[in-house]
């Protein structure tokens, strides 16, 4: 070391405002508890859980698409509230659950340098809510007329007539029950992450030296605190068109030959307020995900993030973007050509910022020290994967080419590999990243590896066919395709080969969960801080850490996350609590 | 959609003024730290509690912006027909608003100590929010009995729909009241009183706030007054 200057003047970095809460029975330790950790695994747990039944929910559908005709418990109904179920738990009780609710609890305190979440209490009730919209969720399965089969959409007027599974039972009323309780639940959880990010940082770590994880998960909460009230109104308006006969969204409609009592409605009122929370969500999805991908690329290629201060702007660029380009979702519906070409012209600038950010990550492998281990090597896939589909969104978003595209696999190919595969894939390279911290032991490296290749590759084989079968047209949404002109011999041979492909890709999940159960007990003991990185969560005294994270005194930071191989130093890493100023390490941007 | 865009332009401006004191351009890897780098706390001097209880009301006035959009989108279409409001609603804001007054007035007493004072106020923000609710439910029921059914129209719809959101909030907040108001006759300690009535009171100025304007576009003010505007752009 060179040049290390003493810091006795800095005064410990105690909180005075944080009330710790210390659990004195088993139930209030692990069921009914409030450290934000225990929190962060049951959110994960619980949504890993309805994650398995969205996944047993593809297959099955993948069963119809591949070989129709062949099961026949598979009915049109059947398959309608199968992809409903898939869609709608995946991107809401599955990806927004587990970044912001379980990633977010586990990471935000000890990234930040706190003991806890800065309203514990809340935030248990976060979770237990959130619990209970899984159950309402899951209890639609075994209602009368089971779930609702509307589309993940729900759009009116079709979601609640008697035509679509579910609309006139109990289906399209748990279902919108179920989100507006998830959305209770997470605004509670969402306030926990949003003012701990604020109020509850350590001496020292200013919001510039707050690792990308943490800034990718902070805008995220903050876009889905203010997205998700859209979502709630149309749930709640929804709920009264259905159950008390208003006309919020129907239409006046003749429904078998009877006229319905609705009146004058407006179906794209819905779409208006269910794409203000729907592109966002995208957003609120791929955020944490950007984040966690910049630290992951950079513990991994032992190399300081190339151009730290754009990736944070261009985290808050999109925040800000994501919510004037909502109609881009809804060029099909008859809008006036000018409004088009408005939401056209935004969903083409979000690219920059998004751009700025994959240069960035390939800059910073550049001439790095790469380790291929198992969360790098999820990295890099994401980086490709969401490259591949990203490039496909610049295609619908221009109006003249969605049209034709929109209700076509197409559309089905690309937001899977841009919203389903990509986040996927760093949620599985953030699991082999943390797993050793949050169990103390490292997880399997043969079976990550196999786990890894075939969902990488198996992946590519679903979703890339997908993109020409519906250059093809063939049609999203169709139950049976069989007597169809455009199918031809070999689009069926693709959709077989497809629904093949994703039964592997499901065992080799089915794996990865081995592989979590197993190595709890059975894996290779980690240590404290196994991939050598900087930020705080490494450095606790404990592993895993206990409660209160950092022992008796808070770290002090004295400098960014990002000091990787810096010259002069002993290590190739500087953790960001190690006082002292070393040469100056190469300036990134 | 242009009320939700306007009400997420003031966060925006709000979120825009605050990065702006937080250094964005600092460049972090040439700060490193010697004792004199360590930046002090620059988180702020307001209490968390204040903070996450701004950012709860962000979300809620978001909640109102969006149903305020509905509203004016579906107004738009042909079989709107505005429904007469009763005059009870006059009474009710009054009340609404003498709750707020109270509420300020245990504010200042509470910085100065004056117990007894705080307990009044407490008390008459409590009784007076819920004559109001009391006051909401009379209206809806002149309403009802005017015929002016919830499903019969979409202005009955939104109304209806409007008023009870918003009388689920103040129900909200007097379940918080009523957690102050116990802290305040069982002699919680002076700090944290303090801190809670003052949430009380912002919490409370805030729905009154929320009201005006809901009663506003209930009332067919708020569309006149964006006909106006509209007439001036144009």
């Amino acid at each position: 070391m060179v040049d290390v200057t003493p810091a006795d003047a800095v005064p410990p970095a105690e909180v005075g405002e944080v009330e710790l809460y210390h659990p004195h029975s088993w139930w209030t330790k692990y069921v009914f508890s409030q450290d934000a950790k225990v929190i962060a695994v049951q959110y994960s747990a619980t949504a890993t859980a309805i994650g398995l039944v969205a996944l047993v929910l593809s297959w099955l559908m993948r069963l119809q698409l591949g070989f129709p005709g062949t099961f026949d418990f598979i009915t049109p109904e059947a398959y309608y509230q199968f992809i409903t179920m898939h869609g709608m738990i995946m991107v809401i009780y599955l990806l927004t659950a587990l970044f912001l609710g379980g990633f977010g609890n586990y990471l935000i305190p000890l990234m930040v340098g706190a003991r806890d979440m800065v309203f514990p209490y809340v935030n248990m009730l976060s979770y237990w809510i959130y619990l209970l919209a899984v159950l309402v969720l899951v209890s639609s399965f075994f209602a009368p007329g089971g779930p609702t089969g509307a589309g993940w959409t729900l759009y009116p007027p079709q979601a609640i007539m008697s035509g679509t599974p579910g609309g006139q039972d109990w289906g399209i009323i748990l279902m919108l029950s179920s989100l507006i309780l998830f959305i209770i639940g997470f605004t509670m959880g969402g306030l926990n992450y949003v003012v701990t990010v604020l109020q509850g940082r350590t001496r020292g770590m200013t919001l510039m030296r707050l690792p990308l994880t943490v800034w990718g998960i902070f805008t995220a909460t903050v876009m889905a605190l203010l997205a998700f009230p859209a979502l709630f109104v149309a749930c709640v308006m929804m709920l009264l068109d259905r159950v008390l006969g208003t006309s919020f969204f129907m239409p006046a409609i003749v429904e078998m030959g009877e006229q319905l009592q609705h009146n004058g409605g407006s179906p794209i009122l819905f779409q208006h307020l269910f794409w203000f929370f729907g592109h966002p969500e995208v957003y609120i999805v791929a955020l944490p995900a950007f984040g966690i991908v910049s630290d992951l690329i950079s513990t991994h290629a032992r190399k300081n993030i190339f151009g730290y201060r754009m990736m944070v702007w261009a985290i808050i660029a999109i925040g800000a973007l994501s919510f004037v380009v909502w109609a881009h979702h809804m060029y099909v519906s008859g809008m006036n050509p000018y409004f088009g070409f408005f939401f056209a012209t935004t969903t083409l600038i979000i690219a920059v910022p998004t751009a700025i950010k994959v240069y960035n990550w390939v800059l910073t492998l550049w001439r790095g020290d790469i380790h291929l281990t198992i969360p790098m090597l999820f990295a890099l896939a994401f980086i490709v994967t969401f490259v591949n589909g990203g490039l496909t969104g610049l295609f619908l978003g221009n109006v003249v080419v969605d049209v034709p595209l929109s209700d076509t696999m197409f559309v089905v190919a690309h937001f899977h590999m841009v919203m389903g595969v990509a986040p996927i894939l760093v949620i599985f390279g953030a699991i082999y990243h943390w797993y050793p911290k949050v169990t103390g032991r490292m997880l399997d490296e043969t079976l990550g590896r196999f786990h890894f290749w075939v969902t990488f590759v198996g992946a590519y084989l679903i979703f890339f066919p997908m993109h020409y079968l519906g250059l093809m047209g063939v049609p999203r949404r169709y139950a049976e395709l069989t007597d169809m002109n455009i199918m031809t011999e070999s689009a069926h041979h693709l959709n077989s080969f497809i629904s093949i492909m994703a039964f592997i890709v499901g065992f080799a999940q089915m794996v990865f969960l081995f592989n979590l159960i197993w190595s709890i007990r059975h894996g290779r003991e980690a240590g404290g801080n196994p991939w050598r990185a900087t930020t705080l969560e490494w450095q606790t005294p404990q592993t895993p850490p206990t409660h209160g994270n950092f022992g008796k005194e808070l770290p002090i930071v004295y400098r960014w996350a990002y000091d990787y191989s810096v010259p002069g130093a002993k290590e190739d890493f500087i953790p960001q609590n190690v006082p002292g100023a070393f040469a100056p390490s190469r300036e990134p941007a | 959609m242009s009320v939700i865009l306007v009400f997420l332009l003031v966060i925006a401006g709000f979120v825009g003024w605050w990065l702006s004191h937080q250094r964005l351009t600092a460049k972090p890897w040439l700060e490193q730290g010697m004792a004199g780098d360590v930046v002090g706390f620059d988180r702020s001097a307001l209490p968390t509690a204040k903070i996450g209880l701004g950012v709860f009301l962000a979300v809620v006035g978001c909640l109102f912006s969006l149903f305020t959009s509905a509203y004016f989108m579906r107004m738009g279409l042909s079989d709107w027909r505005p429904l007469p409001l009763p005059r009870l609603l006059w009474l009710n804001t009054g009340v609404l608003v003498l709750s707020s007054v109270a509420l300020q007035c245990a504010v200042v007493a509470v910085r100065k100590g004056q117990i007894y004072d705080v307990r009044l106020g407490l008390t008459t923000a409590g009784l007076t929010a819920l004559a109001f609710l009391v006051g909401q439910l009379m209206a809806w029921r002149q309403l009802t009995g005017d015929g002016y059914l919830l499903a019969s129209n979409p202005a009955n719809s939104f109304f209806y729909l409007i008023t009870a959101m918003h009388g689920l909030h103040i129900l909200g907040g007097l379940f918080g009241l009523g957690r102050t108001s116990i802290g305040a006759w069982n002699g919680a300690r002076p700090e944290r009183l303090r801190l809670s009535v003052e949430l009380c009171a912002m919490y409370w100025h805030f729905l009154l706030f929320v009201w005006l304007g809901i009663f506003a576009l209930l009332a067919g003010w708020a569309a006149t007054f964006i006909d106006i505007c509209r007439q001036l752009l144009t």
